[in-house]
């Protein structure tokens, strides 16, 4: 078994808002990744997937709050540690973060090697500019990105460069985990598919270990991820290879997110979309049983009464459900 | 409706050159087209590849360059502001973000009771209306009385993309535009608002031109896919013969970059 490069335990984080109330966006959840490994999260907007990156880096600003909960980085626990120990030690180093709409987060009036200055001089505060252009060429040349870009101002490049250049920029401490928010949503096929092979490109030349990568986007995720997680209302509902998780899901929502994949390829003209009637809890309040239960049309009186925990089938693949595998199984047959 | 099949919207040599001089932008270039009655047509391109000029042009927000375009196989008259009204009751859009579409300072009930009045409803009783609003609301499944009073930036992103399905059911135009219609909402809201505009279509038999990026979904709705590449149209044909055998090399690298689930993705041709 590979080394595991993140390990999270039952992490609980909030949002307290203005008016004191709490919103429990990432409720007890648990995840692993092992060295080389990647690991998707996928799930409707307001579902938690990005509170989720944000909790999983231990640095907490109001209104997010930390909770309960562990997150081990290559055998350190770094949940409980000080804001700014974490910041100066952990972050950069050990677990790096791109979130979304990243590229628009370029200082205009910089050119692209002062913000490579910055990350590594905060670091390492004796390294010359000398030496950090060296590197910083290196690790562009590696990537694929013209060393010219070092010298430009954001505004020179196209949205695609600036998204690259944000990503390198981000590893160039070379950490350990990544966490993609989104990375690709805001660019055309082309692009994207740019930024797609630089992220397989990190993970294959080891300058990354291992990577968490949310979109809601499904064909992408299959494509780029070892693993799956489904995220409803906060919390994990269905945990499975890539590969599983897409063709053969066992919870009812993510039956119905693989139902609405919209791919141009033969044949699925004809497949009819299937949409999730409702909208998901208010997670000021969340529903005591089950939290899909009220859009979930095999529900039972039963999943709203009691809290229903994970099952786990074997394979490390595990579903949040009432019903059986068999059960489940069946009931799809039959609809 | 006709059977026999007629195009209620075309171009001949179309154009639209933004700037003179050497600071001249040909954003579309001579593009020629026939949008046939009561089809689902795509237009796909990367972005600045010129759709939503061609967009803006065919709703009459901004003017040709060049050429012609014909609505009803009659050259297109919008000279006056009555004759442009005239026109948009035939012609309606979806817009790309669903947030700025509407005016902030006007309720929900206003939005609706506009589109009302634009087709001769204003001596309407008010029972009346309400009752054509409420049956507007609930086609795209939203409930008017929850709506009434509210503004629209109360509502999600999905509801009022919703809210503007509605708009066009009241409405009834000939033709709908609709500009990457889910581009801002999520994979599962998408799956809604695409049926909510196939049921429309199959109800009132307009033609829906669809304008996106996502090669997956022009294949998914349409029966016809114009693919655009820097302002011109380099291959057309019903979607099958596209997107499963495309000729040009563009429409090729195109449907290879969109990520698949049943055929391998080949990431090294970038």
């Amino acid at each position: 078994m590979a080394k595991v490069m993140l390990e999270v335990r039952e992490l609980t984080t909030k949002y307290i808002t203005r008016f004191r109330e709490d919103v429990y966006a990432v409720d007890h959840v648990s995840l692993k990744v092992e060295e080389g490994k990647s690991l998707g999260i996928a799930g409707e907007s307001g579902c938690g997937k990005s509170t989720l990156a944000l909790s999983l880096m231990g640095y907490y600003f109001p209104p997010l709050h930390y909770t309960s909960g562990e997150i081990i980085i290559d055998g350190h626990t770094i949940s409980g540690m000080n804001a700014d120990d974490v910041r100066r030690s952990i972050l950069g180093k050990e677990i790096a973060y791109i979130p979304q709409a990243a590229m628009n987060a370029l200082n205009p009036t910089q050119k692209i090697i002062h913000f490579i200055e910055d990350v590594i001089q905060a670091h390492n505060p004796k390294t010359t500019k000398k030496e950090i252009y060296e590197l910083a060429r290196e690790r562009f040349e590696l990537l694929g990105l013209p060393a010219s870009v070092l010298q430009r101002y954001p505004v020179e490049l196209s949205g695609g460069m600036k998204q690259r250049t944000v990503i390198a920029v981000s590893v160039i401490l070379g950490p350990k985990v990544l966490i993609a928010d989104e990375p690709s949503s805001a660019l055309d096929v082309t692009s994207q598919k740019m930024v797609i092979k630089m992220l397989r490109d990190l993970m294959e030349k080891g300058i990354i270990k291992s990577m968490i990568f949310i979109t809601h986007e499904l064909p992408l995720l299959y494509n780029v991820t070892d693993d799956i997680m489904v995220m409803y209302a906060g919390q994990i509902v269905e945990k499975a290879g890539a590969h599983k998780a897409v063709f053969d899901p066992l919870h009812p929502y993510s039956k119905g997110l693989m139902g609405s994949i919209i791919v141009p390829e033969q044949g699925l003209r004809n497949v009819k979309l299937t949409a999730i009637p409702g909208v998901p809890p208010n997670l000021k309040k969340p529903p005591s049983g089950c939290r899909f239960a009220e859009r979930c049309q095999y529900a039972k009186p039963e999943c709203k009464a009691i809290s229903i925990g994970m099952r786990d089938v074997g394979e490390g693949r595990t579903y949040r459900c009432i019903f059986t595998e068999q059960e489940l199984r069946e009931v799809y047959k039959n609809a | 409706m006709l059977n026999e099949r007629f195009p209620i919207l075309s171009g001949k040599g179309v154009t639209k050159i933004f700037g003179l001089g050497r600071q001249k932008t040909v954003a579309v270039d001579h593009v020629d087209f026939n949008f046939y009655a009561g089809e689902i047509i795509s237009i796909v391109g990367e972005s600045g590849s010129g759709k939503t000029t061609l967009a803006k042009m065919l709703l009459g927000l901004i003017s040709h360059t060049e050429g012609d375009i014909f609505y009803h196989e009659k050259k297109r008259d919008i000279s006056s502001q009555k004759k442009k009204q005239e026109y948009w009751k035939g012609i309606q859009a979806i817009f790309q973000d669903p947030f700025s579409s509407y005016n902030i300072f006007n309720k929900i009930d206003s939005v609706l009771l506009d589109c009302i009045y634009m087709r001769g409803g204003r001596g309407l009783p008010h029972a009346k209306k309400v009752e054509l609003m409420t049956e507007a609301c609930s086609f795209v499944n939203l409930k008017f009385e929850e709506l009434t009073n509210k503004y629209p930036f109360e509502l999600s992103g999905g509801q009022m993309q919703r809210l503007m399905i509605a708009r066009i059911f009241l409405l009834k135009p000939k033709i709908l535009l609709a500009d990457e219609p889910t581009s801002m909402i999520d994979a599962s809201s998408r799956a809604t608002i695409l049926d909510y505009l196939l049921k429309l279509r199959s109800e009132t038999g307009m033609t829906t031109i669809f304008i996106t990026h996502d090669i997956g979904l022009a294949y998914y709705v349409s029966d016809t896919v114009y693919i655009m590449e820097r302002g011109k149209f380099v291959e057309h044909g019903s979607a099958d013969e596209v997107i499963l055998t495309p000729r040009n090399e563009y429409t090729k690298r195109l449907i290879s970059d969109v990520p698949k689930i049943y055929e391998e993705w080949d990431l090294s041709t970038v």
